[in-house]
This record gives C-alpha cells, structure tokens and sequence, in this order.
C-alpha cells in the first residue's frame, strides 16, 4: 500500500519500491485498454487540467485520454492559445487555472522547474509532463513498463541511450529511474551533448563517443530525437548527425540481437533513426505509445483519486 | 559636538592597532584617539568590549536609483547598508538612466546628500549607456564625484574598448571595474554548469566564462599599465589570473561577495534566491577564494546588494533576474564562515573591509586623529537570525532568510553621527 | 476498535459441503451449460469460482471457463476512502457477450459489490444472462440485488463482520462472525 503521492514532480526523488508500485499499478490499465468498451466512472466528478505551456501533442493527447478513460472531466490550455502569449505571468495563469477548481494539474512547460514553482504554491497535486530540460517522469514510467514487459525485468539489463543526452529531459528521467535498479547505463552522442557531469550522477553510468562501441551488448537502445530547436547553440549539420549518430540497421547490429529499439516520439525518420530500424521487429515505439496510456491512467488514478490524503479513513464495506 | 566612544576594543588595520581604546569624535572627524578618555559635554556611547572598526566600505552595490525605484532607492538601501555596518558604499550605473554623465552622478549625490545614512560614492558607466561603443563622460563624471568606471551589469566589451577606458581611466586617476563574462560562453545560462545544472535540467554557464574575460582584461591591464579591479570574483581560475598579475607587479586588485564564499551550485534548486550573476560556484571555487582572502590576494570583500521587488523574483527560475541582497548579512557570514571556523584573522577580515577596498579607491581608512569620523561597531559573537521580512531594503531577494548567524554589527558611525543602532 | 471472533459459522468441512451443491444447483439450473462461465470477483470469489469449475468438471465432465474481475474501478466509495486501494488486473480470457454468467463471491452485504462489478462485465461486452452466487448472504441490502445461489443465509447486525477465510488466501479453512468493540 502506497502512502499517496502529492505530487509527481521528478523520478529523481522516487525510491525503487515507488517506481516498482507504478509500473505494477500499471499493468490493469494495459488490460483494461483491450476492453470494448473504454469508460470507466473511477474519477467521475474530477476534473484535471490540462496545462501545456509548450506545443506537444502526443502527450497531451494521452494525457487527456488518460483522464478521459477514468472518467474525469478535463480543462485544456494550450500555451499558442493562452494568455501567456499576452505577457501573463506563470504564476497568474496558474491562479486562473485554479479558480475553477480543478482536481489536479498535468503541465508542461520550457523552464525547469515551472511543475515545482506551481506545487509549492497551490494546494492540487502536480503532475509533471515535462518541464524544459530536467524531466519528463511518466516518459520513463512508460519505457521501464516496455523494458520490464519485454524483457522480463529492468536490474542487470544494459541499456544505451542515444543523441542530445545534454538538452533532454527524456535521458535524465530515464537515468534516475534506470539507475535505481542496477542497470549498466551507456550514453552515446556528440560529445558536446554528452556532459562528464553525467557520469557522477549515478555509479553504472558511462559515456561513449562512438556508436558501435555504444552498442556493444546493448539489451535496450533508446534514441532520442535530435532537437533543431535549439537556441543560444551553433547547429549540428543533419549529414553530420547522421553520420556520426544516426541508428541503422548495420550500427544496431552491434547490440545483441533481441536488443529492443525504443524512441519517445516524435521520430525524425532519417536523421536519428533509419526508417528500416523504426519500423522494424526490434522496435516498440508504438508499444511505448499504449504504455504511456496506461501509466498515465495509473497516475491519475492514484494521485487524483479519493478525498484530500488527510481524510480520515472511514469503516470499510 | 562631541561624541565619545568608550569601552571598545580598537581593531585598526593601518596601524595594527588592537586594543582597548576610546575615540572622541568632534562633528564630522576624529578628534583623539586613547586609553580612558573624557570629555566634559560629550555624548557617551559605551559600547561595552565591542570591537571599533574604522567604518566599512563596499565597492560594489545597487541602489536602483534613478529609475528602478520599486525595487530600492538610495535612502532604502543606504539605511539597510548602514543596519550591515557600511559607512560608504559605491554604487554601480546600471540605473535607468545609465549613470554616463555628470548630471546623472550629481542627481545620485544629491539624492544621497538629502536621504542617505552612508557616504554614496558613485561609480560611472565605462561606456556610453554601457553599450560598449562610445567612451562615457568620464571626467566630468569624477568632477561630479564618481570614484570609479564600470560597465557593470556587462563586460566592458571588448579588447579595444577596454583598453582606451584603462588608458584615458589612468590618466584621470581612476580604477576601471570589470564584471568578467564572456557574453558567448554566458548566453541563456542562469547558474553555474556542473553537475548540478545537469541535475536540475538548468543551462549551466561554464566558470570559463568568467576567467576568460579576466584573462583579456589581465592582458590589457599589462598593455597599459592601468589600474584593474575585477569585481565579484567567483573562481579559482581568475585568482590565478590575478595572483599571476600581482606577482609581475600589475595594478589589479579584485572582490569576492559574500555568497561566493558561503554558497556553492549545489546549494541551488528552483529557488530564485539562489540565482545571481556570476553564479554560485564549485566547492573547490570556494575553497580557492577562501584562500585568496586569507593570503592577501583577494583584496576586498564587496556585497554587489542587487535588490529585486519580490514579483520579478517570484518567476520561474529561467524568468527571475539575477542578484540577491547582500548589506545586512555581510560582516556576519564573514564572522561565521571566516573568522569563527579558525580560516581566517579578525584583523584581516577587518582589513577585507575597510583599509583594503580604501586602498583600492586610492583613499585612506584609519582610526586616527584628523581622520573622518566613520566606524563599525560590531560583535563576534552576538548571536541573531537574519529575517528577510525585516530588511530595510524595499526587497527580499536573499537566500540567507531564516539563517542562525554569530556576530553583527553593533552601530554604525557616519560623519560623526550614529547612523544605526541595534 | 478492536475486533472479537464471536462465533463460528462454518466450518471447512461444511464449505466443501455448500460449495459441492452450489456447483450441483448451478448446472440444474442452467440448462445445458453449454455457454456457462463463473466470473470470480477479487479477492476471495476467486478461489471460490475456481473450486466450483472444478467440482462441475468432477460430476458433470463440462469445462466452465473462469474469469477474474477486479472491481476497484468500478467501486462507488472511492471518493470517500483515505489512499487509493491498489489495482489488480482482471483477467477474463473469453468473449462476454452472449454467455451465461454467473457472478461468484464470498459475502453479499449492501450489493454494491455486485453492482461495481456488472458495471465492469458491461465494459467487456454484452452477456446473455447474470446471475449472482455467494456462500454468504448476510442481509442489510442497500441496491436491489438478490443472489440465485446462496451458501447460507446468515442475519447479522451492522457492527458485526463476517469473515470468510480460505486456504488459497488466508491459510485457514472457516467462515467466521466477528465483533467491532470500542
């Protein structure tokens, strides 16, 4: 029985247990999205908004499904449409958001640390869906769900993790959560994206700086999308990236040969990922997809579920 | 009007004097200085074993005024300046306008002369604007009674620029002031890189950023000669820069605030008190400065007191504007974190703040018969805990609310007259 | 509050013996069986269905299937309890629609149990006909619900709890009747 969470921020601050709750919590909701009929009544009454401060659409679509599926009402804001464009501060969209009672708040946002400004002042539990580049926590739920689900169990596994390790919040979430159960963590990109700090966070870490090396007995090889968004930063020429990074069928053949090949999406075909390796047997991108489902309904069931977690407990049926 | 001081312990640096002395004070100067004076008709202040110090000076502060008067204005921050034992503090130009002319440096003394509890010396803008184009006022600025040039807020942006500001600065007398940054290197960061802004997903700005630019301005001030400070100071590697510059007999001199000495980057989460420019940095920075103040190659401790209204600060930590309060807690994380661990002599920490930064303005700080009647009074060991909600500034920005310290000042003797008293 | 064992209602011997004519009445009254399946509600429904398949297996050689549904989601006091109970999966193998089901658990009490857990029969299809068995009905209904099959019917007061302890769960064989004592 899990003392209820009041917020889920980070996976940084999860214990091993917490994760393994999650991902187990999980596992009813991946059954339940084979059901004909996809409604449930759990969170009927709640409502939890949806609050993206920066453009995503997969995320927020299964995050609003998530709710949806529970039965949960959800208020959207989208960052192109909101009032933020008009200069309003965080703080006061927030407040907005709030004065219409919601049950919870799902955002998204480009500065790290906007989930934790806004739980330290409201009273609703904060679900992070990705703050700049610090975390994006149920993105690493959903791939240790695929990893487990596959592969039967995450300790012991190696895992390589491939691209802008520096600028994604996917890879750190994923290191936190992946370090927490002894897995030999590899991280491959160009070295200007693959900070020596990394290697301090967590024992079974190291860097590589050349692909094949980097894949050598990998069981998992996550890809992430390389961002052209990026400012402040002299850009990377595509035919570089590709040259030096991109994963093809020749490079996965370094990783052992059930290796799984898992990417958060979107994917940028041809650039760091071959079409050929997307859209092969290795892969689990939509598998990925369903998961974050699934967990994503775990989460809200269990952090917007019930009374405030100070209610007393009454006498049971 | 006289006013005797008794019962203090007289800790001068000028003259190493450390002893049990009364100092009688006659309008705006020190009249004597000895063993159980009297003085018929005098005001008495028994300040009871509390060490006299001759009257602190801090090189580098922001007192918003004119134009960010939300924030602070130079009655505010002076009071809180003097509630941290100031006795004069030198204000940067980043104002709204940029203090690039003599009519701006005379608005600022006269506004200081008519509200202010410290002497204001004010500095001036290196550049026009602090553009870094054209060459600022700056003589009629020191006519009107700038101290120093800076473009603080920003490097002074070039080589080239730098230069002609050392070269035309020497001739006039005056010390130019660099806030090192290399703007490329610096870019969207908002604290130090390090594993800690790999943890919190922040951008982190390299401590080459700032040890580059100490470089380029070592380099120049070798070129020509000139006298260089190099404000805030936060890493090891421009002390070696400076160490390296003292050695082959450059005029450079350099301050660390209190925060470098204290804080390091792993002190930072998302709390925008923790986010000022230059960042907090490693622990082995720290060290290193640490050791700089104690052998004399750091020559000043200066607060750079950056008061932000508390609605700009309560941002995300991306959005929040970098600089946090610094007068009211100076002398005491000095005492705590120098003095009382063994690092460090009471005497030399007195020195960091009077007779040391005097010397980097040109002037002379003693206690002494004919000297300007300004002291510090302080205690080592009063023990207090700094409430931010009690601050005389008009802002909030310290991540030192809630702090237990040991050691504060006591009173603050401006001009003869008591300009705070706890 | 403590809690105080006041009597015994059944003991291993007796539930073997109810639970071997429930499974007789079960195929009497379904005609054929050919379309019959026991959904076991979690926790203790489970072993129950699984013992009653068996014993139908035993006498009357015919395979009833047996589903696994876990009500949590469908529960109507989820608002009102302290943390959220834990999820199990429900594990049902075989098309719902058009079968003869027969909703197996320990207790019937307010109802509200059975009532949660057509709700999520209903996700999974459309069933020909749902009927209730339980070893226990102890009265206090708060729905309109009403078992087919019941093991035995006991009148309880509303501090009371009854018990029911099975080897696969519990480690222990009998139905018990317990007392809440300030």
């Amino acid at each position: 029985m899990l003392q209820r969470l009041p917020h889920l921020l980070g996976i940084e601050s999860l214990s091993r247990e917490q994760i393994e709750f999650f991902l187990d919590q999980a596992k009813p909701f991946q059954e339940f999205q084979r059901h004909p009929l996809k409604k449930l009544a759990t969170l009927r009454g709640k409502t939890v908004a949806i609050a993206f401060f920066e453009a995503s659409t997969r995320t927020r679509i299964s995050f609003t499904t998530a709710a949806s599926r529970l039965g949960a009402d959800t208020m959207a804001l989208q960052a192109e449409a909101s009032s933020l464009k008009k200069g309003e501060s965080l703080m006061d969209t927030v407040r907005t958001l709030e004065a219409m009672k919601p049950d919870a708040i799902v955002m998204r946002h480009a500065s790290s640390g906007a989930p934790h400004f806004v739980a330290e002042r409201l009273e609703i539990p904060v679900l992070n869906a990705g703050d700049g580049t610090h975390e994006h926590p149920t993105q690493a739920l959903l791939d240790a769900l695929t990893i487990r689900d596959r592969k039967g169990r995450l300790e012991g596994l190696n895992i390589t993790i491939l691209g802008d390790i520096l600028h994604s919040r996917v890879a750190r979430s994923n290191i936190h959560l992946l370090s927490k159960f002894s897995v030999q963590i590899t991280l491959c990109g160009p070295s200007m994206w693959v900070p020596r700090e990394v290697e301090g966070l967590a024992p079974k870490i190291r860097r590589a700086l050349c692909m094949e090396e980097a894949l050598e007995g990998a069981d998992v090889v996550m890809t992430l999308r390389v961002q052209t968004e990026r400012i402040h930063e002299p850009a990377l020429a595509p035919d570089e990236y590709i040259g030096g990074y991109q994963l093809t069928p020749q490079r996965l053949r370094c990783a052992k040969p059930d290796a799984l090949v898992m990417h958060p999406g979107p994917m940028i075909r041809g650039l760091e990922i071959d079409d050929a390796v997307a859209d092969g047997p290795q892969s689990c991108v939509l598998e990925q997809v369903t998961n974050g489902l699934a967990v994503r309904m775990a989460l809200l069931y269990h952090l917007v579920g019930g009374p405030p977690a100070d209610a007393p407990h009454p006498a049971k049926d | 009007m006289l006013l005797l001081i008794k019962k203090g312990r007289v800790l001068d640096p000028a003259s190493k004097t450390d002893a049990s002395l009364d100092v009688l004070i006659e309008g705006e100067r020190i009249l004597r200085v000895g063993a159980d004076l009297t003085a018929s008709g005098a005001e008495v202040l028994d300040v009871g074993g509390l060490i006299i110090a001759p009257g602190f000076i801090d090189l580098h502060c922001h007192l918003r005024e004119p134009g960010q008067e939300l924030s602070e204005t130079i009655e505010t921050g002076t009071r809180a300046a003097a509630r941290g034992g100031f006795t004069a503090v030198c204000c940067m130009p980043n104002t709204q306008p940029v203090n690039d002319n003599a009519s701006v440096t005379r608005s600022i003394v006269e506004r200081a002369a008519a509200s202010a509890s410290t002497r204001v010396w004010p500095i001036g803008a290196a550049s026009m604007g602090s553009k870094g184009e054209a060459l600022a006022e700056i003589s009629a600025m020191k006519a009107a009674g700038a101290v120093a040039v800076s473009d603080d807020g920003k490097p002074i942006a070039t080589a080239r620029l730098m230069r002609q500001v050392m070269e035309y600065c020497d001739s006039l007398g005056l010390p130019v002031i660099d806030h090192c940054e290399d703007p490329s290197l610096f870019v969207g960061g908002v604290m130090r890189e390090g594993p800690q802004s790999f943890r919190l997903g922040l951008q982190g700005i390299p401590a080459q950023s700032e040890s580059i630019c100490v470089g380029r301005d070592v380099e120049t001030a070798l070129l020509t000669g000139a006298r260089l400070h190099i404000a805030h100071m936060s890493t090891r590697r421009s002390l070696e820069y400076v160490r390296w510059a003292k050695q082959h007999g450059l005029r450079v001199t350099c301050e660390v605030t209190p925060h470098h000495f204290t804080l390091t980057d792993e002190d930072v989460r998302y709390d925008t008190n923790y986010k000022m420019n230059p960042p907090l940095a490693s622990g082995d920075d720290r060290d290193a400065l640490i050791e700089g103040l104690v052998d004399g190659s750091v020559d000043a401790i200066a607060t750079d007191h950056a008061p932000h209204h508390p609605a700009s600060k309560d941002v995300e930590f991306d959005r929040a504007p970098f600089g946090i309060t610094g007068f009211e807690t100076a002398l005491s994380l000095g005492l705590s974190e120098l003095v009382h661990t063994g690092k460090m002599a009471l005497m030399r920490l007195v020195e960091l703040f009077t007779t040391s930064p005097a010397r980097v303005l040109g002037i002379e700080r003693r206690i002494a018969a004919g000297q300007p009647a300004d002291l510090t009074v302080f205690s080592t060991s009063y023990e207090w805990t700094f409430q931010a909600a009690e601050s005389a500034s008009k802002s909030r920005n310290t991540p030192f609310d809630g702090r237990l310290l040991r050691g504060a000042p006591m009173a603050t003797i401006v001009r003869g007259r008591v300009a705070f008293r706890r | 509050m403590r809690v105080v064992e006041k009597r015994q209602l059944l003991s291993a011997e007796e539930i073997s013996r109810t639970l071997n004519r429930l499974a007789h009445e079960i195929v009497e009254k379904s005609g054929g069986a050919h379309d019959l399946a026991l959904i076991g509600v979690r926790r203790r429904g489970v072993p129950l269905s699984q013992r009653l398949a068996a014993a139908i297996k035993g006498f009357a050689k015919i395979d009833v299937p047996v589903g696994t549904l876990d009500i949590t989601l469908y529960r109507d006091d989820l608002s009102t309890v302290g943390s959220q109970p834990v999820v199990q999966s429900t594990d049902i193998d075989f098309v719902v629609d058009d079968r003869d089901l027969v909703i197996v658990d320990d207790v019937l009490y307010t109802g509200r149990t059975v009532r949660a857990a057509m709700n999520g029969l209903f996700d999974l299809g459309r069933p020909k006909r749902v009927r209730l068995l339980v070893l226990i009905d102890r009265g206090h209904r708060e729905l309109p619900i009403e078992a087919t099959f019941i093991g035995k019917t006991i009148q309880t007061s509303d501090t009371e709890i009854i018990e029911v302890r099975l080897k696969e769960v519990d480690n222990e064989e009998r139905v018990v009747l317990v007392d809440r004592v300030p």
